[in-house]
């Protein structure tokens, strides 16, 4: 065997390829948005590509680690990630007047951010290794295990990641089979606690971007600006859009953060409708082959694990343009994959590493 | 925990098939809200919203118009338009660092601390930071990047002749509005009419393309001025000359084309620079030779003699007996400052007897005299095109009473412009025609209307040309090569309703040659503080140096022979 083949072959093959095309198109069309929203400037267009490069190597790593190692760091990377919490609950950093920050001495980090990954990690881990047993109380326990981090982060206070750090854990529990009565009844619960939560645990910042989100017109300098400019932005593109680099609304900086959270509102203005159906169509088509692999998935660990991480990129999808449409209220959550940023590209790209494991390691790992 | 198989790779999931419906309910049901949103707003709300975006990034501008420039009549620039700019901030926008405050102040002269307030002040969002200001200047402090400062185009006036002009043109405000002067009378005329372009502005208000002209900007229209910028310019070094000799107060000289009504040169001391608002106070900004009216004194003696002459009631022959120098009319005593026994008409003006005219006044009707001064444009406004002309003060003729009509005679009891009356002595050099006066070039020429006889007006200028020659009131007042005819006067000064004995107006009105009468320039100065004050001394010399310029000026041929000089002594004291 000539050295060479072998080395890409090891190197390589654990990737999904058609997930990695598909990618691949999205992340293009994300340099061409890029381009425009940054104002036509080269540098920006080159520090995403370089974060595309990065986020692109870490998934070529972690599609090359077998899911049982994985496994076996699921249980101490989520403590670690808990205890990184409690070290931002006692020490962290203050910015904008939430506690989310953990200095390091050499650097900042959000262990939030960490968390997205390894909450789904350590439910699907602990489901596994409890499936050939699985009762009601294991679910319980899951439970458990995801509500203690929700409740750091709820008490940073970022009611977001909150939220979305639950949806993976709800996936996660919901795909390993949780009885359709504890879902309704948990819906049920939910509900009743909107209510509550409103007049009583919600901060007047967040009732401000609900209500917002009702009639934005009511402070349109103010906290409707953003979602006033996104939507003109939006609706004034039409269906066929004003032309690469021709919105005026994103061009002229009405637009807000409109390389990171907004550059939706940049897209629909200059490609329209049609360009809105393409790019959902490239999401849809992305979830399609990722929930395939999922369901492939040669073990409940893998699967669970794969298919959250799957579900958590329709999420952050469906709630960026939703947000910046307005059809949900504001949440800093970027567009994944398109969005500059590197954090972002790097979690998402990793867990489509760690789905492609799974994929492709099923043949070494017969179950 | 039940066990399920499909055929479907994605039902492989170890899972019910109505959890996986739910999932895929989920996926579809949220892109599905998605494209929907999106079909709302961009097929049935696009055009709304693209007219709501239409007014976040358009918006009709002005162009800015110019001022028409004020020239003299040869076209020389008096008050010229400058582009400038005026920076502006949006307090909500405007951020900059503690160094950049400095730079900016030190830029713009102001105190850093002035300029953080108006930065703090989030309330508003437009604020003037500098108006007016050169467009290096503002270019500078724009380079500094600091986000929420703006420029605006404007036009400044600058006046390049400076205090020489400055009363006669006024100023503008800092709106480009005409607030004195000529700028303010011909306002509408100057007047440019501002454009208007609809432009692609940025959320930070920077026009970034221009769409379309809606109007283009209606440049002002120029206007020639009847002034002569050279003669203007040696009328206002010989009257500063002159108040500073004299330790007077104030001055004016008007030069007048006696021909066509032309002012030629009017100037006001002591004056202002107009380019500098903060030497402008009111009292030096008033144009005194035209807004401001004083009582005459003996100038007014040619006046009371045409009307004397023209109604028959005395002949240039005529001897007047003004023994002992002294006359009482009523209670009230009327005195020449030296006897001088018996007088012919001619020699009544030549030493300007006080005593001759009100004894030639009291034997004529008072309906004579006023006829005369009436038609002569006294009591009326000059009409030359200045602002706030002032018309003098000439009471009807019924409510004379003796001692009155006596006064007036030699110009007390009544008042006048200089203006006005260096108008009046053009009729002596026109042959009786009173020339009506601008102060805008004659683009064509204009009738005048004749106030007094042919014989009149000609026996009055012999006269007035007896008073430059030895023994009258003004030989300092005559210029080598011309024959110069003219008046002194030497006012008392009103001072809250009392003549003040120490406080006088010297004046001199005269015109050259007096053989075809060309010029006429009037000069007044206001409480000489020297020992002289006689107008003979005080307003004489500047009158011939001015009428001597201005007749090589316009090149006007000599009409007396070259005398070596001026006798260097003069016996004064008679005039008034």
């Amino acid at each position: 065997m000539p050295p060479i083949s072998y080395w890409l072959r090891r190197l390589f093959g654990h990737i999904d390829v058609p997930l990695l095309a598909l990618l691949i198109l999205l992340l293009l069309l994300s340099l061409v948005v890029m381009f425009s929203a940054s104002g036509e400037n080269p540098a920006k267009v080159v520090s995403h590509m370089v974060n595309m490069s990065v986020a692109l190597g870490a998934m070529l790593i972690i599609s090359l680690v077998p899911p049982q190692r994985l496994m076996q760091f699921a249980l101490p990377i989520y403590v670690l990630g808990l205890v990184l919490l409690l070290g931002v609950a006692l020490v962290g950093d203050i910015v904008n007047g939430s506690r989310r920050w953990l200095n390091l001495g050499i650097t900042r980090i959000q262990p939030s951010e960490f968390m997205r990954l390894a909450v789904p990690m350590m439910l699907a881990w602990y489901l596994h290794f409890r499936q050939e047993t699985l009762q009601r109380r294991d679910f319980v326990i899951a439970a458990v295990l995801l509500a203690l981090p929700v409740g750091f982060i709820l008490k940073q206070p970022d009611l977001g990641t909150a939220l979305l750090i639950s949806a993976s854990g709800a996936y996660v529990l919901f795909l390993g089979g949780l009885s359709w009565r504890v879902i309704l009844g948990a819906a049920a619960a939910f509900l009743a606690f909107l209510p509550i939560a409103w007049n009583y645990l919600l901060h007047d910042y967040q009732r401000g971007r609900v209500l917002m989100l009702l009639d934005p017109t009511q402070d349109p300098l103010g906290a409707g600006y953003h979602i006033i400019q996104s939507t003109i932005a939006i609706g004034s593109g039409g269906v066929l859009g004003k032309g690469w680099s021709s919105g005026t609304q994103a061009q002229l900086d009405f637009l807000p953060e409109r390389t990171t959270d907004f550059i939706f509102s940049v897209y629909s203005e200059e490609f329209g409708l049609l360009g809105n159906v393409v790019l959902l169509a490239l999401y849809t088509a992305i979830i399609w082959r990722g929930l395939h692999l999922a369901a492939n998935a040669p073990n409940l660990f893998g699967r669970l694990l794969s298919g959250a991480i799957v579900l958590m990129f329709f999420t952050y999808v469906f709630v960026n343009m939703g947000m910046v449409s307005g059809l949900l209220p504001v949440v800093g959550v970027p567009l994944p994959l398109v969005s500059y940023g590197g954090t972002s590209m790097v979690t998402v790209l990793v867990g489509f590493g760690i789905v492609m494991s799974v994929a492709t390691h099923k043949k070494l790992v017969k179950t | 925990m039940k066990r399920r198989s499909a055929d479907h790779p994605l039902l492989k999931l170890d899972l019910q098939r109505w959890r996986m419906r739910l999932v895929l309910i989920l996926l579809f049901g949220g892109f599905t809200a998605l494209t929907a949103r999106a079909t709302y707003l961009q097929i049935w709300q696009t055009d709304f919203l693209n007219q709501e975006g239409g007014k976040r990034i358009q918006r009709v501008v002005e162009i800015p118009a110019h001022r028409g420039m004020i020239t003299d009549r040869r076209g020389e620039p008096l008050a010229i338009s400058t582009p400038v700019e005026s920076l502006w901030v949006n307090p909500r926008d405007a951020q900059a660092d503690a160094t950049q405050i400095q730079a900016l102040a030190s830029h713009l002269g102001l105190e850093p601390d002035h300029i953080r307030r108006i930065f703090a002040d989030k309330s508003k969002t437009f604020v003037y930071l500098r108006r007016q200001i050169s467009p290096d200047v503002a270019a500078r402090a724009l380079a500094l990047g600091i986000p929420g400062l703006h420029r605006e185009h404007e036009y400044r006036r600058y006046y390049p002749s400076g205090e020489v002009m400055a009363q006669v043109l006024g100023v503008t405000g800092v709106d480009d509005k005409g607030l004195e002067g000529l700028e303010f009378a011909f306002q509408n005329w100057l007047e440019g009419e501002p454009g208007a372009k609809r432009v692609l502005r940025d959320r930070h208000g920077t026009v970034v393309e221009e769409l379309e002209l809606l109007q283009s900007p209606k440049h002002g229209k120029d206007l020639t001025l009847s002034i002569n910028l050279q003669l203007q310019y040696l009328a206002y070094r010989e009257l500063a000359d002159t108040l500073a000799r004299h330790q007077a107060k104030a001055g004016s000289i008007a030069v007048l084309d006696a021909r066509t009504g032309e002012v030629l040169a009017l100037v006001n001391l002591p004056g202002y620079n107009p380019n500098n608002r903060a030497s402008m106070k009111p009292a030096l900004s008033r144009n005194r030779a035209v807004a401001d009216v004083y009582e005459p004194g003996s100038t007014m003696k040619p006046f009371l003699v045409a009307a004397a002459l023209e109604n028959g009631v005395v002949t240039p022959g005529t001897r007047i007996d003004t023994a002992p120098g002294w006359m009482m009319v009523g209670n009230k005593r009327i005195t020449d400052v030296h006897p001088k026994g018996n007088l012919t008409v001619g020699e009544a003006l030549q030493v300007s007897s006080n005593v001759a005219v009100a004894k030639i006044a009291l034997d004529m009707k008072s309906e004579d005299y006023w006829q005369l001064l009436n038609r002569a444009g006294f009591g009326s406004p000059p009409g030359a095109g200045f602002p706030g002309e002032a018309a003098g003060r000439l009471r009807p003729y019924e409510s004379w009473r003796p001692i009155e009509k006596a006064t007036m005679s030699y110009g007390h009891g009544m008042s006048v412009s200089l203006l006005q009356l260096a108008r009046a002595y053009g009729a002596f050099a026109t042959d009786g025609v009173l020339m009506p006066i601008t102060i805008l070039k004659r683009r064509e020429a204009v009738i005048g209307q004749r106030i007094m006889s042919e014989d009149v007006a000609r026996q009055v200028r012999g006269m007035l040309e007896t008073a430059t020659q030895p023994g009258g009131t003004a030989p300092q007042a005559r210029i080598m090569g011309y024959r110069v005819a003219g008046k002194t006067g030497t006012a008392h000064k009103l001072v809250n309703g009392r003549y003040a004995p120490d406080k006088y107006i010297a004046s001199f009105v005269g015109l050259a040659p007096a053989s075809a009468p060309r010029l006429v320039v009037a000069v007044m100065i206001d409480e000489p503080g020297g020992k002289e004050y006689y107008g003979g001394l005080v307003a004489a010399p500047p009158f011939s140096k001015v009428m001597a310029g201005a007749l090589r000026l316009f090149a006007v041929a000599p009409d007396a022979p070259f005398e070596t000089a001026v006798p260097a002594q003069i016996q004064i004291g008679e005039a008034t």
